[in-house]
């Protein structure tokens, strides 16, 4: 009976969705394990939001195996929804309730009982640092207090999956890193999350592993790090003044990549400040004037972009 | 936890988030109040004195006749109105991400709409305390018991909770919250192509075919007969008959619309 530590908190293959002609998950497997966080990433339009929902019980799929802490979403839709907490793109509170009633009718939905209601809401209210706002109407809130609310509703039954779709979605940069931080919290507390976003400073931030979808199809998965390691390395970008300057430059680094229009050179490096001091040095001792340095180091954007946005010109349509 | 239980227990937390939602916003409860009041007023004062000499009853005729002839018909109105309210309040909480959250816990679902029915409930209930409280400053005379008077609340708490759900599975249907406003309309002319202003003999034979048989006619003749003491004859009967048809068959539709996989 000790198959539970094993067991994957969202299991998912040959997942599939079409909305009439169009196909909008065309054959997904992904596997979480139980405690981890997961982040989809991808364009808008990719499908992550359908995903999410399929995952949730909220539509059903076409077609695909899927498991949610353990059960099929498509014939235990209430074991399922039992085990998760959903905040969606779109915030899903009550907004001509207080953050109190929210959180109370939250509470009542899953027969907290009398006393233990009351206790949550307040618990949760502190933590989410909506106490002042408690006695206020939602739809007076702003976009970061909604989404703060929105997440504190999904907590209240303390729920061992949770589905965040683009939980930072319009927010100004203060209140994303706040949601971070509830989010970063919310791991430590040994819950799962699935997370969907369109940036990839989040997933970095948040996910141990990251998944790429696009047009329905994962195109990537990995840590970050592995996703970084999927394009060109690190390099330093020497910018000189003068073809002879260059030449000299090219002869210094044979591993360098000159651009003889551009008049520049490209070093292999990992930017440390310890390897750019000596690249220097080298520089100096052969009295090579430089105009210009600029570090490059491979973040998930290049990721991003070299598999999302230019498979659109290398993509054979299905 | 049982499904019934769990269906009662979730069906109170809704109604009181229901309640909540028109105690905070109590314009819509009072306009659906006062639609009701205008036209009583209107048919009272401005037609009332021409349409009473014409119901050719033993008690005088004129504009005292015609309000106790009238006051039923438009108690039955206040349902419909109260329908209508109904109708846009589902549809514009479809609209809300709420519901989409409610989708996802397991609680029992059909509470989103018992929530709405019993809520509903309670405002036509004080819509019609209002307008029974004006009918009676105007002149409205019942000479009802007790008994008759708690037999007319029970007729109509029936006829009210089958019209809601009707009018709670209109508003799931429509697909904008301006399409539930008018699925309801035909609702607030029924009383009129009934037994509510005027006898139904004194339309032509056609219309009086329809105006005797469709649901408002037996509803409005057995409240004015608990009230007033006119004859029901087999009203009570069709009332019942009607209420429970419309009652079960909005609520299947009504349950199937929310049941409904909202990606198809």
């Amino acid at each position: 009976m000790n198959t539970v530590t094993a067991q994957p908190a969202i299991a998912v293959s040959g997942l599939r969705k079409s909305y009439g002609e169009h196909r909008v998950l065309d054959g997904i497997d992904l596997h979480v394990p139980t405690g981890t966080t997961f982040a989809l990433l991808g364009p808008n339009g990719a499908g992550k939001t359908t995903t999410v929902q399929i995952l949730s019980t909220l539509i059903g799929a076409d077609d695909g195996t899927l498991r949610v802490a353990g059960h099929d979403p498509a014939t235990e839709p209430d074991a399922v929804r039992a085990a998760i907490g959903v905040t969606g793109q779109f915030s899903a509170v009550d907004n001509l309730l207080t953050a109190e009633e929210n959180l109370l009718l939250m509470a009542d939905l899953h027969h907290l009982g009398r006393a233990r209601r009351r206790q949550r809401a307040a618990e949760l209210l502190e933590r989410f640092e909506l106490t002042d706002a408690a006695r206020k109407v939602a739809a007076t809130f702003s976009g970061g207090m909604r989404r703060r609310l929105d997440l504190a509703m999904s907590l209240v039954a303390e729920p061992s999956v949770i589905f965040l779709d683009e939980p930072t979605t319009g927010l100004d940069p203060r209140s994303r890193r706040t949601l971070w931080q509830l989010i970063r919290d919310l791991v430590a507390g040994g819950v799962t999350i699935f997370l969907t976003t369109q940036y990839l400073e989040e997933a970095d931030q948040l996910a141990e592993r990251i998944a790429l979808l696009d047009h329905g199809k994962l195109v990537a998965e990995g840590t970050p790090s592995e996703l970084k390691r999927l394009v060109p390395g690190g390099h330093v970008l020497l910018r000189f003044a003068g073809a002879r300057d260059l030449g000299d430059a090219a002869r210094l680094f044979p591993d360098g990549t000159a651009d003889h229009d551009a008049l520049t050179l490209q070093v292999p490096s990992d930017g440390g400040v310890h390897s750019l001091r000596a690249l220097l040095a080298r520089l100096d001792d052969a009295s090579v004037e430089v105009g210009e340095l600029s570090v490059h180091t491979p973040d998930l954007d290049d990721v991003f972009l070299s598999l999302t946005g230019r498979a659109d010109n290398t993509k054979v349509s299905a | 936890m049982s499904t019934l239980s769990l269906a009662l227990t979730d069906s109170a937390t809704m109604l009181r988030r229901n309640v909540k939602h028109m105690l905070r916003y109590p314009s819509l409860t009072l306009m659906l109040a006062s639609m009701p009041v205008v036209f009583l007023l209107l048919f009272v004062y401005v037609f009332g004195g021409t349409l009473g000499n014409g119901l050719g009853g033993v008690d005088g005729g004129g504009r005292a006749a015609y309000v106790n002839y009238v006051a039923p018909g438009i108690i039955l109105m206040t349902v419909a109105a109260a329908a209508q309210g109904t109708a846009i309040s589902v549809a514009m909480d479809m609209t809300e991400g709420i519901i989409a959250r409610f989708r996802t816990m397991a609680i029992a679902r059909v509470s989103v709409l018992t929530g709405h029915v019993v809520g509903s409930l309670l405002q036509t209930l004080f819509s019609m305390v209002i307008v029974v409280g004006v009918a009676l400053l105007v002149g409205f005379r019942p000479n009802a018991t007790p008994i008759e008077w708690l037999a007319t609340l029970g007729v109509l708490a029936m006829i009210t909770f089958a019209l809601i759900w009707l009018s709670v599975a209109l508003g799931l249907a429509a697909k904008t919250v301006e399409a539930a406003s008018n699925y309801p309309m035909p609702l607030i002319i029924l009383p009129f192509l009934g037994s509510g202003f005027v006898p139904t003999d004194s339309m032509p034979a056609w219309l009086r075919a329809f105006a005797d048989y469709q649901p408002f006619t037996p509803f409005i003749e057995t409240v004015r007969g608990l009230l007033l003491g006119t004859p029901i004859g087999n009203s009570a009967l069709f009332a019942i008959g009607w209420s429970v048809v419309i009652a079960l068959a909005s609520y299947l539709w009504a349950r199937r619309l929310f049941n409904r996989d909202p990606s198809r």
